[in-house]
């Protein structure tokens, strides 16, 4: 049977086609505009000065100057500051992982007169912002001599995290049965050991979500680590990276290379989780 | 089982220390800031108790340029809503019909939420240089010379370039968003909304977007707090500068403080961000509430 090219069915087909390439094109342009930026960053950070002022702004590099990576992680200190910013982050993530699954768990399971109200009340925090407690927190750890310090930002960054990891450590928690736990006692064991061994693994992938949250927002945090460190030997990738671009100016280069330094494990870490970052990123926003 | 759950001790021990920690470094500064923006005082000498005089010097006899960068905070939260979100929600719309790739957009959209802000400022700084940005190479490429400027140096186009790279940077968030919101509609309203014929614009403007109210709701709100709390983009791009023509309250606060040792003053205009956040939310959740009330 011979079909007409104006039949109903295949003149729709022909039309979604059409409309579906627009859309893809739109898309296309629209990641163009997302990614050609970084694109440009990581060619930038292999010229020199020479190439870029020489007419070759925007294109791939004549020469693949991995020098640029040497140069800006002996000379500049990047190499002591991204060891510092893994130091930071990753006590932070260790310490706020302890506190907010104990206290989680303390509030959904345990039975006190007062977890409701707990809760409200570190959840309350979600609405603080940062600035409100910049000056008081800069006088008091002046006062105590801990400017300077690690601690003086992994406190904070601790501190902040708490609210949205219980929220969502909360959320988890009360989904799981209490069953598990419950034989556990039976067979004589203590609340320490159900918490650590029993509960603790049910909760992991919960307490994954949690944790690359608080990598990327301490990772990038720049007002605190700003205000609260000025030694370079403590300083953190973000801080580091302002002064560095105020001493080498005009060196694009070496400066672009420490960008993709401070970048990359960010961009590992997303494109490794990005379902899971995603999902959080919505459960962290849905509360309200 | 129960006795154990009841342990105080155990509770002692799970909820104490995330007590101390938040109360003292997330709640009590507060009180701390309401204090100080109460006080005439430099951060050395002893405080002087003056009233309401920071906050009088604010709005009334104010010199600084703070109602300026005020007035820079809403304009941002204008453009946010008006032209970030529309961009962010026709992106989700697109994605959430469930095009082929959506996977790859969404995650590649997203990716400049991710980097660190310091990285963003750095990179768009270079975008806009006078002599080798991409913007001005664009221009000249395309033959438009006559356009290229020193975005950052001139003080008629530095807040417009600093704005754009904000919005560049948070439209993957809002699209990851209303990309939820929309999916979490259920098909088979679609599906019936397309049995009747009703073409996608119909659908999208008469089904979608309502149904994804709540979702909006959130998104507008973050906006707008989120334009009023803006800082680390342009404290990086520019510091305020040039000639003030970029400040907003946050970077005021910070200069007021830690440059001018006004940390009264300063901490005042802390309380008022929080005021302005606290207020603008609960504006936009009745705005949206009434709404809902007549549909």
């Amino acid at each position: 049977m011979k079909i007409h090219s104006d039949h109903p069915a295949l003149k729709k087909q022909k039309k979604v086609k059409a409309s579906s390439i627009v859309l893809f094109a739109f898309l296309g342009l629209y990641t163009l505009i997302q990614v050609y930026p970084l694109i440009w960053l990581f060619l930038f950070s292999f010229k020199n000065n020479n190439e870029i002022y020489s007419g070759n702004a925007m294109g791939i590099p004549k020469v693949w100057r991995f020098s640029n990576y040497f140069t800006v992680l002996t000379s500049g200190n990047v190499a002591v500051y991204l060891l510092n910013s893994v130091i930071v982050t990753g006590a932070t993530i260790i310490i706020s992982t302890i506190l907010l699954t104990t206290s989680a768990y303390a509030i959904v399971r345990m039975h006190w007169r007062w977890n409701h109200l707990f809760l409200t009340y570190i959840l309350l925090g979600m609405m603080v912002p940062l600035h409100a407690t910049l000056l008081p927190l800069f006088i008091v750890l002046k006062n105590m001599n801990l400017l300077n310090s690690y601690f003086s930002i992994i406190l904070p960054y601790v501190a902040f995290a708490l609210p949205m990891g219980i929220f969502i450590l909360v959320g988890f928690l009360q989904n799981i049965p209490k069953e598990l736990e419950e034989s556990a006692c039976l067979d004589g064991c203590g609340i320490y050991r159900i918490f650590y061994y029993i509960s603790l693994p049910l909760v992991r992938p919960a307490i994954a979500t949690v944790a690359i949250f608080t990598f990327l927002s301490s990772w990038n945090e720049l007002m605190f680590a700003n205000t609260f460190i000025s030694a370079d030997k403590i300083k953190t990738l973000t801080v580091g990276i302002m002064s560095l671009s105020g001493q080498q100016g005009t060196q694009w280069g070496p400066i672009g290379a420490g960008l993709v330094i401070a970048t990359v494990p960010t961009l590992i870490i997303y494109l490794m989780f990005s379902n899971q970052i995603q999902k959080s990123v919505i459960a962290g926003a849905i509360k309200g | 089982m129960e006795k154990m759950l009841r342990d105080k001790k155990a509770i002692f021990l799970f909820t104490f220390p995330t007590f101390l920690l938040f109360t003292i470094i997330v709640v009590l500064p507060i009180f701390f800031s309401i204090h100080y923006s109460t006080l005439d005082w430099d951060g050395f000498s002893k405080g002087v108790f003056v009233g309401f005089t920071n906050y009088k010097n604010l709005f009334v006899n104010n010199t600084d340029g703070f109602l300026q960068s005020v007035a820079n905070s809403l304009v941002l939260a204008l453009i946010s809503v008006g032209i970030q979100l529309p961009i962010s929600l026709l992106l989700a719309l697109i994605l959430a019909r469930g095009i082929k790739g959506e996977r790859f957009f969404r995650t590649v959209y997203f990716i400049p939420v991710i980097i660190s802000t310091v990285v963003i400022g750095q990179l768009w700084m270079k975008i806009y240089n006078s002599d080798y940005g991409m913007l001005n190479g664009v221009l000249r490429a395309v033959g438009l010379d006559s356009l290229t400027n020193a975005w950052l140096a001139d003080s008629k186009t530095a807040l417009a370039c600093v704005f754009a790279a904000m919005l560049w940077q948070y439209v993957g968030y809002h699209m990851l968003l209303l990309y939820a919101g929309a999916k979490s509609i259920s098909p088979d309203i679609y599906e019936a909304a397309r049995i009747d014929g009703a073409s996608e614009l119909k659908i999208a403007f008469h089904i979608t977007i309502p149904l994804m109210k709540s979702i909006l709701c959130v998104c507008i709100i973050f906006a707008v707090t989120g334009s009023f709390k803006a800082f680390d983009l342009i404290y990086v791009m520019t510091g305020g500068g040039p000639l003030h023509s970029t400040e907003v309250p946050t970077t005021l606060m910070y200069t007021t403080i830690f440059s001018r040792y006004q940390y009264g003053y300063g901490s005042a205009m802390a309380i008022f961000i929080i005021a302005e956040c606290l207020v603008f939310t609960l504006v936009i959740k009745r705005l949206f509430s009434n709404d809902q009330d007549e549909a």
